[in-house]
C-alpha cells in the first residue's frame, strides 16, 4: 500500500512538534524514519498509525484520503518501543489479541485463531513460548511476540517505533535482519523509526532524515551518503 | 525472527525479580530486630490494644446480651442504614473514581493541577465542615431551599445528606490509589489493543481493567470500611434520628452517652469486625493474587 503524506503537522500547545512534512512511501518499500530525539519522527509516525490528531494536513492510503479514519480502522500493525505486550496475558493470546477483537461476523473461530497464532510464532521462531508470559521473556522474545501481535491482524502497513531501542548489540542485529527476512515475506509497506544510522542505512530500502520537526531529505541510504543536501544530514550521517 | 535460543538472549534484560533477603540499607541484626519490635509493640499499644478492649467490653455481659443489643430494632436500622449507604456509595465511588483517575493519569489538559488538588481536598477538610458545607447548601435555610422545598425534596436530616456526605469523604480513596499505577503502567498497552482494531469499551475491559484490578480492589475494599465508619460529616447532616438515619457510629455514640455500655461496645464490635474482615480481604488479595507473576508488568 503507497502512502502519501500531505502537509502533515502537529502542534502542542503552540510548540510545532511536527512541520508540514511532506512524504510518499512507495507500495513495499521499507522506510526508515532516521532523526535524533526531538525529531517529530515519532511523532509522524503516530500521525500515521491515527494515534496523534494532526493541526493539519491530509494522509492518503493508496490514494484514498485516510486522515478522519480512526486507529482501529486503518489498521496498521504498531510495533511499539517497549513492546507493550499486555502483561496480565500469555503469548498466544496476546498474538490472537486482535483476531479475538474483530466483529462477530468478521471473528474467526476460536480454532482458526489458535492455528494462525500458531503459524506467526514460528515465523517469528516463537514456537513453543504460547504459554508464557511477557515477563518470562527476553527482550528479544518480547520483541518478537510484538512483531507477531500487529501481524496477527493482516495489518495494510507496517509501523514500528524504535524496533530494537531497549536490546543489547548482539541482539538487534539479529533482529535488524528478522525485520528485513519478514518484510521481504510479507511484502508489507514498512516504516520504522529509529536514531541509529548505521540500522537506518542498513535495513531500509529509503531514509527520511528527520530533525527539529522537519524532514531534510529522503533518499535511498547511497544516494543519502554520497549527496547529503543539508548540512545537517552530512554531519548526522558522517557521526555515526 | 531469528534463531536466538531463549539462554543466549540477554540475561540483563529480563524482567527483574526481587532478590531474597535484606538489600544493603537493612542495617545490623541487631537494631534491625530492635526496630521491628518497637514497631510491633507500638501497634500493640495504639492499635491492637483498643480493637481487644472493645470485644472483651462487648462479651462483658456475655454473647447473649451482646446480641440482644444488637437485635434492637434501633440497632437494626442503624446497621441496615450503614450496609444500605455502603452499597449505594460504593458503585458511585467506583465510576467516579476510575473515571478521574483515568483522566488524570491519561490526559494532559489545563487545569490539571486545580483536579487533583480537589480529589485531595476531603483529605484535608474535616468532616464535620463537609456536613455544616452541605447543611448550608441544602438544609431548610440553605441556598439550595427554594429550588428544593417546592418540589418536596428532603435532603438534609435524611438519606440523601448522609449519602452525599460519605460520598465526598470516600472520593479520594480510588481516583488516588489508581492514578501512581496508571501513570506508571503508561498508555501504551491500551493504544496497542486500539491499532490491534479493539474499540474503547472493548480496550477498557480486556486491557485497563486487568491491570488495575488488584489495586481497584484494595482501593474499593478501604474505601467501603472508611465509608461504614465515617462519623463526623454524617453526625452534621443525619439529625441522628434513632431507627431513621441514625447510622452505626452514630448509634454508637448516642448508645455510649445513655450509658448502654454494652449495647454501644456490641455496636462497635461489630462495626471493628466489619473493618477488619475487609482489611483481612485486602491482605489476602496481597498474598495470593494468581498470576501475580504476569500481572507485575516488565521494568
Amino acid at each position: 500500500m503507497q502512502i502519501e503524506i500531505d502537509g502533515l503537522t502537529k502542534a502542542y500547545d503552540g510548540t510545532q512538534a511536527l512541520a508540514p512534512a511532506q512524504l510518499t512511501v512507495p507500495s513495499g518499500v521499507l522506510m526508515a524514519l532516521l532523526g535524533p530525539s526531538g525529531s517529530g519522527k515519532t511523532t509522524l509516525l503516530r500521525l500515521i498509525a491515527g494515534l496523534e490528531t494532526p493541526s493539519a494536513g491530509r494522509l492518503f492510503f493508496d490514494g484514498a484520503e485516510a486522515t478522519g479514519l480512526s486507529v482501529q480502522a486503518r489498521r496498521s500493525g504498531f510495533v511499539f518501543q517497549n513492546y507493550a505486550l499486555f502483561r496480565h496475558m500469555n503469548v498466544a493470546r496476546n498474538v490472537g489479541y486482535g483476531l479475538a477483537a474483530r466483529p462477530r461476523r468478521d471473528r474467526p473461530s476460536r480454532a482458526e485463531i489458535a492455528a494462525r497464532v500458531d503459524s506467526l510464532l514460528t515465523l517469528v521462531r516463537l514456537d513453543g513460548f504460547a504459554e508464557r508470559f511477557p515477563d518470562q521473556l527476553s527482550g528479544g522474545q518480547r520483541q518478537r511476540v510484538a512483531f507477531a501481535r500487529a501481524l496477527a491482524i493482516e495489518p495494510r502497513l507496517l509501523l514500528l517505533d524504535e524496533p530494537f531501542g531497549a536490546l543489547d548489540a548482539a541482539v538487534r542485529r539479529e533482529l535488524r535482519t528478522g525485520l528485513r527476512r519478514i518484510h521481504d515475506e510479507t511484502g508489507l509497506t514498512t516504516i520504522f523509526v529509529t536514531h541509529d544510522q548505521q540500522e537506518a542505512m542498513e535495513v531500509a530500502d529509503q531514509v527520511a532524515v528527520m530533525s527539529t520537526g522537519r524532514i531534510e531529505q529522503v533518499g535511498r541510504p547511497e544516494d543519502l551518503r554520497n549527496h547529503p543536501r543539508t548540512p545537517f544530514v552530512r554531519s548526522f550521517l558522517a557521526a555515526g | 525472527m531469528s534463531d536466538i535460543l531463549p539462554a543466549v538472549c540477554a540475561p540483563a534484560i529480563r524482567a527483574g525479580h526481587p532478590r531474597p533477603g535484606p538489600g544493603p540499607a537493612s542495617g545490623p541484626p541487631a537494631m534491625r530486630r530492635a526496630l521491628i519490635l518497637g514497631a510491633a509493640a507500638v501497634a500493640a499499644v495504639l492499635l491492637a490494644a483498643p480493637l481487644a478492649v472493645i470485644l472483651a467490653s462487648a462479651l462483658a455481659e456475655g454473647p447473649r446480651a451482646a446480641l440482644a443489643a444488637l437485635a434492637e430494632p434501633a440497632a437494626r436500622s442503624a446497621i441496615g442504614l450503614t450496609l444500605l449507604v455502603a452499597a449505594i456509595v460504593m458503585p458511585v465511588n467506583l465510576v467516579v473514581g476510575i473515571a478521574a483517575a483515568w483522566t488524570v493519569a491519561r490526559f494532559d489538559f489545563r487545569g490539571k493541577a486545580a483536579l487533583l488538588a480537589l480529589i485531595e481536598l476531603p483529605f484535608s477538610v474535616s468532616p464535620v465542615v463537609v456536613g455544616l458545607a452541605l447543611v448550608l447548601l441544602y438544609g431548610s435555610g440553605g441556598i439550595l431551599a427554594p429550588v428544593l422545598a417546592p418540589l418536596g425534596v428532603k435532603i438534609v436530616f435524611a438519606l440523601p445528606a448522609i449519602v452525599l456526605a460519605t460520598l465526598f469523604i470516600t472520593f479520594p480513596f480510588i481516583a488516588r490509589a489508581l492514578i501512581p499505577l496508571m501513570q506508571e503502567q503508561g498508555a501504551a498497552e491500551e493504544e496497542a489493543a486500539l491499532t490491534l482494531g479493539a474499540g474503547p469499551l472493548r480496550m477498557f475491559l480486556t486491557v485497563t481493567l486487568p491491570n488495575i484490578r488488584w489495586t481497584l480492589l484494595q482501593a474499593v475494599l478501604l474505601c467501603n470500611a472508611r465509608a461504614m465508619g465515617e462519623f463526623g460529616a454524617v453526625a452534621v447532616v443525619s439529625g441522628k434520628i434513632r431507627g431513621q438515619t441514625a447510622t452505626m457510629p452514630i448509634m454508637i455514640e448516642m448508645l455510649y452517652n445513655e450509658y448502654l455500655s454494652t449495647a454501644a461496645f456490641a455496636m462497635s464490635g461489630l462495626l471493628a469486625a466489619l473493618a477488619l474482615v475487609t482489611l483481612a480481604l485486602k491482605a489476602r488479595l496481597e498474598d495470593v493474587r494468581p498470576g501475580a507473576a504476569a500481572a507485575r508488568g516488565h521494568p
